[in-house]
Order: structure tokens, then sequence, then C-alpha cells
């Protein structure tokens, strides 16, 4: 069918194509002068975001004989890693010379269940928000927005305040709660958005199959919604990994998050500068959630894009 | 007809499951937003020291922190950080975007290198640039040994213009987010106005000028407020980076109110001082709120 | 006018629904006779989707009360109402494979698995849905998730079903494909349907009775051919019908003999069936439906006909539609494909006024 269209039509075609001039595709330069310009543009730019990186690790993996004669950017010609060593376990913050690694494990203590509390109160709350409108709802739920935009400060002292209280400040548990807090606006925005957008009949389909608050949440919300699961996750991991001021604020120096104590280590007084040792233990901190970023791709633009609806 | 009624559920239990699992968000909102707002505000008239008493004390603490030399340097800091970084982060940010918007290849590693700091704390960022911009081992150094010996850029130990040197390492924190807002922006313009104005024999930059960026007026928007709230709060960057130093030369208020709570033992001062903050959000949000959501009721 | 035979098993009295200071619905009756397939027919924004979900009780009511099957269940939870649901996104559950579908809501009902077996085996012989029970809804095309999601209405086992929109997302040859399907399910299992759309050949090709709703009203409650025929306003005139109906304003003359008078144009009604026993003098509309108009020959001998010229030919395979001009309002008739007419050609067009239908015309409605 196709071959005869084409014989029909080629004779017609060719009596009235010019013979002379630009014919078939046109030619493209794969080094025009717009591509040199972007693409020189772009490597220029992604070399300086990758620099303070590079020198990152050039300095954790040097000794600091060769530090103090070498430029910051030269490559080590000598590797050691015996600064990553003595950032895990060695560096002293005050009385303390047990190493970064205190902070790590306190991190972890803190980001596990802030991380899952968070998420679960406010998937929760997204999901009654979204299905379960009751009168007043909407009234909390702007306070809640509107508090987003609160800086932190403000509310500082209040919750020690709340936490002495209940006898929660200094621990772990009483910061796990201050991130849960802090976390719920964007959380619950977050996760009432995508309630909201899950088609309404599947609800409605649900309870006509008897499906009552928990069951709808457990057997059809839950199952369907693993993406903005997976993005909540990454948004709190970094987030409450990051964190330096509720740290700071909220617990004791033997519970201090990792951020705190690098803070600590390097920014000490005390003793000789450790150059190498104090880019080890940065590194060692930026390395959670730098891996959780390489590692979710395109979900931490998602997930940021959905925090940026914050603020 | 003629059976009974079910009994009418009573209004306060229907749908109780989900306002129980509504109670720790009206407890937020209620108890910590709202009350411990209420509550620093009203404790910010006090003249409260290591604990909060009710010594009720007028607008002293008030009088007292715009007296204070080194509120005075935070707010000009704060001032002169926040109009800069906003302007260079959404400069450089739909630039950015705009390069990765041309069809480009390897437009996702490009994505990855220009929001990988994004990713990383404040603390980490102004730890590295601390160590970049030390004058001894740090760019300064690499360039005067390229025999430029009297090339000096040591904004970290220089008071005038330590603020520029925090700004620095903010831009190469926070740009990649920018980007990564505009380049959505840009993504959701139609494909139909390039081409009518491909048709029309625009040139690029002026499309982009007159007809794109006016197109993007919801997402620069955004984008400003998330950034400007970025700016009030702008605190660990600070503490890595300068402690507040050389001297007082880069305090910000949020630093100011820390210390005055935890470490000056002076909860007024921190309580006026952050008051001072809130307030400066509402005088940032509110005109905003008015016209975003003004504009969606009018219509 | 029909009424609904038999006991009720759907009934509705004065039944309200304010959103805020918005009514929705308005002190509504309804009855559906058991076994009746009921349509409720309107244009969007009309209130037949959301007096569909307060029959299944996903809204709660403002005011009046709901009946089905002689119970109460006003304030029922939509699970005890007795009804099943199909929506029109198909609503399927997209992690559960069809069988998980269709037994959710009997499993979360507790009944025991050779009954929910049993029931799933009906089902989907009766839908011929056996090859598919294994799949997800992803895996399926249009057509193929509609039948599994009637088939999770089936699987319930109730006297009621309850259609929203359910053939709207699909193509036309899918949608007429399970509209026959949907006919014949009913003629099988005899259930009472209630089915919401708001195209008018799904509602006249399924429907024992249709109710045509506008403004959260019921404009008219009836059998398709009556509607069809006389339609209570000009509303539901415009509504059914497609091409639609065609309208010229005029005035009625009136007496014992009496007129329509528009532009030019004469009208006996002697023949017309007025609603009153007599007919007052006053501005009204005059409508006959495109199928109702002759030309040609036969024209020329009924009780009115005219010569008219042909402006536009819209043609529409089986036949065509011609446009043209009289008593000063467009007028469109139906012509067999094969006739020589062109545009500019003057033909002889005519109508039995039997067949019209007159509107008031401050109020709309049929006199």
């Amino acid at each position: 069918m196709a071959d005869t269209a084409t014989l029909d039509m080629a004779p017609a075609a060719t009596a009235t194509r010019i013979e002379t001039g630009p014919r078939g595709a046109k030619p493209r330069k794969t080094f025009s002068r717009r591509n040199i310009f972007l693409y020189g543009t772009l490597i220029v730019v992604a070399v300086y975001y990758l620099l303070p990186l590079y020198v990152m690790v050039v300095t954790s993996l040097k000794g600091m004989p060769e530090i103090r004669l070498g430029n910051i950017f030269s490559p080590p010609v000598e590797i050691t890693f015996e600064p990553w060593v003595k950032a895990w376990s060695q560096a002293c913050t005050g009385l303390n010379c047990d190493g970064l690694s205190r902070g790590f494990w306190n991190s972890v203590r803190i980001t596990v269940p802030s991380v899952i509390l968070s998420i679960a109160l406010a998937s929760i709350n997204g999901y009654a928000l979204a299905n379960w409108r009751f009168k007043g709802a909407d009234l909390f739920f702007t306070i809640l927005i509107v508090g987003a935009f609160i800086p932190y400060q403000v509310m500082i002292y209040p919750i020690v305040i709340l936490l002495r209280e209940i006898g929660l400040y200094g621990s772990l548990w009483g910061l796990v709660i201050v991130h849960s807090i802090f976390g719920m606006p964007i959380l619950t925005l977050l996760f009432r958005n995508y309630f909201t957008s899950v088609p309404e009949e599947l609800f409605k389909a649900a309870r006509v199959d008897g499906a009552g608050f928990w069951g709808i949440y457990f057997r059809i919300m839950l199952p369907m919604s693993l993406p903005i699961f997976v993005v909540a996750i990454i948004l709190q991991v970094t987030g409450i990994w990051n964190d330096f001021l509720f740290g700071v604020v909220y617990t004791r120096p033997d519970t201090y998050p990792m951020t705190v104590q690098l803070n600590n280590i390097v920014n000490s007084v005390q003793g000789v500068k450790e150059y190498n040792v104090n880019m080890a233990a940065t590194i060692l901190t930026g390395l959670v959630p730098l891996i959780v970023y390489f590692a979710s791709g395109k979900l931490f633009v998602r997930g940021i894009a959905a925090g940026a609806v914050k603020g | 007809m003629s059976e009974t009624y079910p009994k009418r559920p009573s209004q306060l239990f229907r749908n109780l499951s989900a306002k129980i699992a509504s109670v720790p968000m009206i407890l937020t909102a209620v108890v910590v937003f709202a009350g411990g707002t209420a509550w620093t505000v009203l404790y910010s008239f006090t003249n409260s020291k290591l604990l909060p008493r009710f010594s009720f004390v007028g607008l002293d603490q008030y009088y007292r922190l715009w007296a204070a030399p080194r509120w005075g340097v935070a707010v000009e800091n704060l001032a002169i950080y926040g109009v800069l970084s906003l302007i260079f982060s959404l400069a450089i940010g739909f630039l950015l975007a705009a390069l990765l918007d041309q069809k480009i290849r390897f437009e996702d590693t490009f994505r990855t290198i220009f929001l990988y700091p994004f990713a990383l704390s404040f603390i980490v960022t102004g730890l590295v640039w601390q160590w970049l911009l030390n004058p001894d081992f740090g760019v300064q150094a690499v360039v005067r040994g390229l025999g430029w010996e009297s090339f000096t850029f040591n904004p970290l130990y220089d008071a005038s213009i330590v603020i520029y040197g925090i700004l620095i390492a903010a831009l190469w924190q926070g740009t990649g987010l920018v980007m990564c807002l505009m380049l959505a922006g840009l993504r959701g313009i139609d494909e139909d106005i390039w081409k009518a104005a491909r048709v029309d024999g625009i040139p690029m930059w002026k499309t982009y000028l007159f007809i794109v960026i006016p197109m993007m007026r919801p997402v620069f928007i955004t984008t400003i407020v998330i950034i400007a709230s970025g700016i009030i709060k702008v605190y660990d960057l600070v503490v890595a980076q300068t402690s507040g130093g050389p001297g007082i030369a880069s305090e910000v208020p949020a630093k100011y109110v820390y210390d005055y709570m935890f470490f000056a033992q002076n909860l007024g001062q921190g309580f006026a001082a952050s008051t001072m903050m809130l307030l400066s959000v509402i005088i940032v949000v509110v005109p905003w709120a008015y016209l975003e959501f003004g504009r969606a009721r009018r219509g | 006018m029909v009424m609904a035979a038999g006991k009720p098993s759907v009934s509705i009295k004065d039944l309200s629904l304010n959103f805020g200071n918005v009514q929705v619905l308005q002190a509504l009756n309804l009855d559906i006779a058991e076994g009746e397939f009921l349509v409720l027919l309107g244009p969007s924004g009309c209130g037949k989707s959301t007096l569909l979900n307060c029959i299944a009780g996903l809204l709660d009511i403002s005011d009046g009360q709901i009946f089905i099957n002689g119970k109460n269940v006003t304030w029922e939870e939509p699970k005890d109402r007795g009804i099943g649901m199909v929506f029109q996104s198909y609503a399927l559950y997209p992690q559960m494979t069809v069988e998980g579908n269709l037994s959710f809501g009997l499993k979360t009902a507790g009944l025991p698995k050779d009954e929910i077996a049993k029931r799933i085996a009906r089902a989907s012989e009766i839908l011929q849905i056996e090859p598919l029970l294994k799949r997800k809804p992803s895996a399926l095309s249009g057509g193929q998730r509609q039948r599994v999601a009637i088939g999770r209405a089936l699987v319930r086992d109730v006297d009621v079903f309850l259609f929203d929109e359910p053939l709207s997302n699909l193509d036309a040859k899918l949608r007429s494909e399970l509209r026959v399907e949907i006919k014949r399910l009913h003629q099988r299992l005899a259930n009472t349907m209630i089915y919401v759309t708001h195209d008018q050949i799904e509602a006249l090709t399924l429907a024992d009775r249709i109710a045509v709703m506008k403004g959260g009203v019921i404009q008219q409650l009836d059998a398709p051919q009556a509607i069809y025929n006389r339609p209570v306003n000009r509303f539901v005139a415009d509504f059914l019908g497609s091409p639609s109906m065609n309208f010229i304003s005029g005035q009625l003359e009136g007496g014992e003999k009496p007129h329509f008078k528009a532009d030019g144009v004469s009208v006996p009604l002697d023949r017309y069936a007025f609603d009153k026993s007599s007919a007052a003098t006053g501005a009204c509309i005059f409508g006959i439906r495109p199928e109702h108009i002759a030309h040609g020959e036969q024209a020329a001998a009924l009780p009115f006909s005219r010569e008219i010229e042909v402006e536009i030919i819209e043609p529409m395979g089986s036949d065509m539609l011609v446009w043209t001009k009289l008593g000063g309002s467009n007028l469109t008739f139906r012509a067999e494909a094969e006739k020589p007419l062109k545009v500019g050609d003057r033909v002889i067009v005519g109508f039995d006024p039997a067949r019209a239908s007159l509107f008031d015309a401050p109020t709309g409605n049929r006199i």
C-alpha cells in the first residue's frame, strides 16, 4: 500500500522541485559558537561547584607537613588515611577524645526515630485532612502552615520549657519530638496534597466496600503512595541529619548530633589545627546526605521541590 | 416505613478516627506554634534573665536591643547578605536553568553537580569555605604562590568584607535549589510559546526577558519567599564559618538570639530580638500572602 | 406519566443538600421501583452525581430521608446500605489484582473463603473477565477495567446498583459496546439500577425512566419516549435530542383557531395537544425536532409547509443536516445522504404541528 502511494506521488513531486539549492537534512556543527559558549559556561560553573568537594577530599588525604608546604588544590603526593581514622575515633571535643563516631551514632539514634515518627504522624494527618475533613480541620492546618514561616528562634525557648515539663529536655527523645514538630508543616502539606490528588472515587469505592479510616489508609492509600513516602524520607533524613540549631539547643554534649560535634572539633580553640583531620571529619559528616542525594537522583529533586512549597 | 430510625451519631464522635489522627497537628499548631509565639512575644516585654519571670518592663528590652552595637551590626549584615543573596541566587539560578533548558547533553550530570551542595549542611558548607578562604593555605595563598605576591582576598579575617565571604559560601550551597525551581518553571512553559516566538523571529534573549520571565511570575514569587525565609534563619553557616568574627563583624540576628538566650543569660533580650525577627518575616510574608491569596479569591 | 410500579426499591423523600449557603439539591422526591433502570440525566453541575453520592451514603445530606428496600438508611454507612457502585474513573485499587479488587469488600465484611470464591466465579463468568483475574488494573484496557469495576459491584450481591457516568472515560466504540453489555446485565439480573450520565443516547437507550435534572431539581421524570416527545420545558427539549430541537420565537394567538405567528410565518395549531384546555395569547417559543420536518413532495401534504432556501449542508454519513431559516430563526432538518441538494436550492419543508412543542416564552414551560 505504502509503496503504491509513493510511486503515485513521486512524478508530481520531482516535477515541481527546484533542483539546485539546499536539500536534505540541515547541516549541524558540533562545535558551533553557540555550543562552545553553552558547554564552556556549564563546564566552568561545574568545576567551580565541584572544587570545594575536591579540595575537601585531597586535603583529608594529605599529611600535615604536606599541607603546610603545598597548595590546597594539588593532589596528595603521599596518600594517608590517618586523618580519617583520627577524625572518626580520636578527635577531641572538650574532654571526650573518642572522635566523631560518637556524634555519628547519636545522629543515627536521632534521625531514625525522628524520620519514622514525623512521617507516620504527618502521613496519617495528611490523609485525614485530604479524605476525612472535619469541622475546624482547615483552621488548624492553616495555623500549621503559617507556623512554618515563623523563625525557629521565636519558638525555641517555649519548647525548652515544654520539654522540661515532660522531662525530656536534653534527651534524644526530646530532640525527636522537636524534629517531628518542625517537620510537620511541610510533611503534612506534602501528604495532604498527594492524597488529595488520589482520585476521590477510589476512596468512595473503598467506603462502599466497607473499609474504614484505618482500613483505607493501610490497605489502599499506603501501598499506592510509596513514592511519596520515599520523597518524605529523603527530605527528612537530609534535613534532620543536617540540623544544627535544634541539636545544639535540645541535647547535651554527650548526646550532641554529628553536626554539632563536627563544629566543636573544627572550631575548638585549643590545640594545633589539624586541617586534614578537620576535612576528613567534614566529609564524614556530609557523607550521609551526599549518599542519599546521589542514590535518590530525581526523587531528591522532587523532594526539595515539595519542600520548596513550605518556604 | 414504621421502623425506628437509627440514632444519629453525636457530632463530636463523628469522624472520630480522623480527629484522633489530627491531635498531633492540633497540639503543634495551637500549643507550639501559636502558643509558643505568643509566649515569646509576651515575655519580650519582661526583664527575664536566667529564667523567664513575668515582671513587665514595657519596651525596655527593645530600646536596649536597638541601642546595642552588636544588634546593629547583625541587622546591617542581614540586610547586605539578604539583598545580595536574593539578587545573585535568582540571577545565577535562572541563568543556569536557562542554560540547562537548551536541550543539552548530560543535563542530568550538570544538574546533579549544581545541586549537590544543597544536600550538605550549612555546618559542612561553612567549614569547607573556611578552609578555602584560609589566608595562609587557601585561595589567597595559592594565587600568591603563582607569583602575584600582592594579591589579597581574605574575607574571613577582614571585618569590612567578612559578610561577603559568608555570601560566597551561601550562594555555593543554595543556587542549585533556585536553579531547580527555575528549571521546573521553564519546563512548565508551553512549547508552543517558543515555536510562536521563533516563527515571529524574536531573538532568544528577548523571548526570555519579555515573554518567559513574566510568565514565570508565580515561580519567581515562590522562589523569593523561599530564599527570603532562608535568609532570616541564617545561623549555622555563620557559626561554622566565622563564629560571628572577626570580633562581632559577622553577627546575624539569629545568632544574637541564641547567644542571649543560652549564653548571656539574658532571656528578655533574646525574646525581644526573636520578636524582631518575627516582625521582619511578617513584613515579607504578609504582602506576599495578600498578593497570592487575595488574587486567588478575586478569581 | 409512567409511575413506578410495585413497591419502591429506593425512595427519596424531601432530600436537600447544602454546601454552606449553596443549595445543591432542593427538597427532592423520587421513588424507584424494584428492578427499574432509572437514569439521572443533566448537564454537569446539575446535581445528578451529588444525588447519587447521597444515595450511596458518600455525602451527608442536610435534610430529608433515604429508604432502600424499605429500610431507612439516611444515616447508615455506605457499606450497610445494600448498594454496589461503579465509578467513572473505574476506581480500581491499583496495587491489587483483579481478584483482589473483587474480594476486598467481601474480605472486609468477613465472608467465608468459599463464599468469596463462589461470588467471584459467578461475577467473572457473567462479565467474561475470568482470564484477567490475576492481572493488575494497570495491565487492563479501559473496557476491561470498567468490566472489573462492574464486577466489584456485582460480587456484593446487592439489590441496588449505582452507576456514576461509567462510560464517560471510554472511546465511542467501546462505549456503545459496554452500553449494550449493561443493558444485558440488567435484563439478566433484574436489579434496581440508578445510572448517572450526561449522555442523552445512553439515557434514551438504557432507561426505563429518565429523570432530567437542572440546578438540583428534577425537571421531568418519565419514560424516554415521553420525555423525547413531550418535554415539559424548553430546557428538557433542548437537552434531549441530537441534533437539537429547532426553536422559533414568536407569538401565540389563542381563541377558536389558535395560531403561532413569527416573522411572516403562521402555523395552525388546531392539531396541537395543549396542556391546558384553552390557549392564551402571548409570547411563546415554537419547538420542532429536525427529524420531524419533512421536505420535498411529502412536505407539501402536511398541515404546514413553506418553501425555503438551503444555507448550509452538513453531511453526517448516513444522512445530512440542512440549515435554513424559518420565521427569523435557524431551522435544521434531516435529509437522506443521497438527496441531490446544494447550497442555494429552494426546497419545500413541512411538518405536522401535532409533533411540535410550544413553550411559554417567559417561563419556558410547555403550553
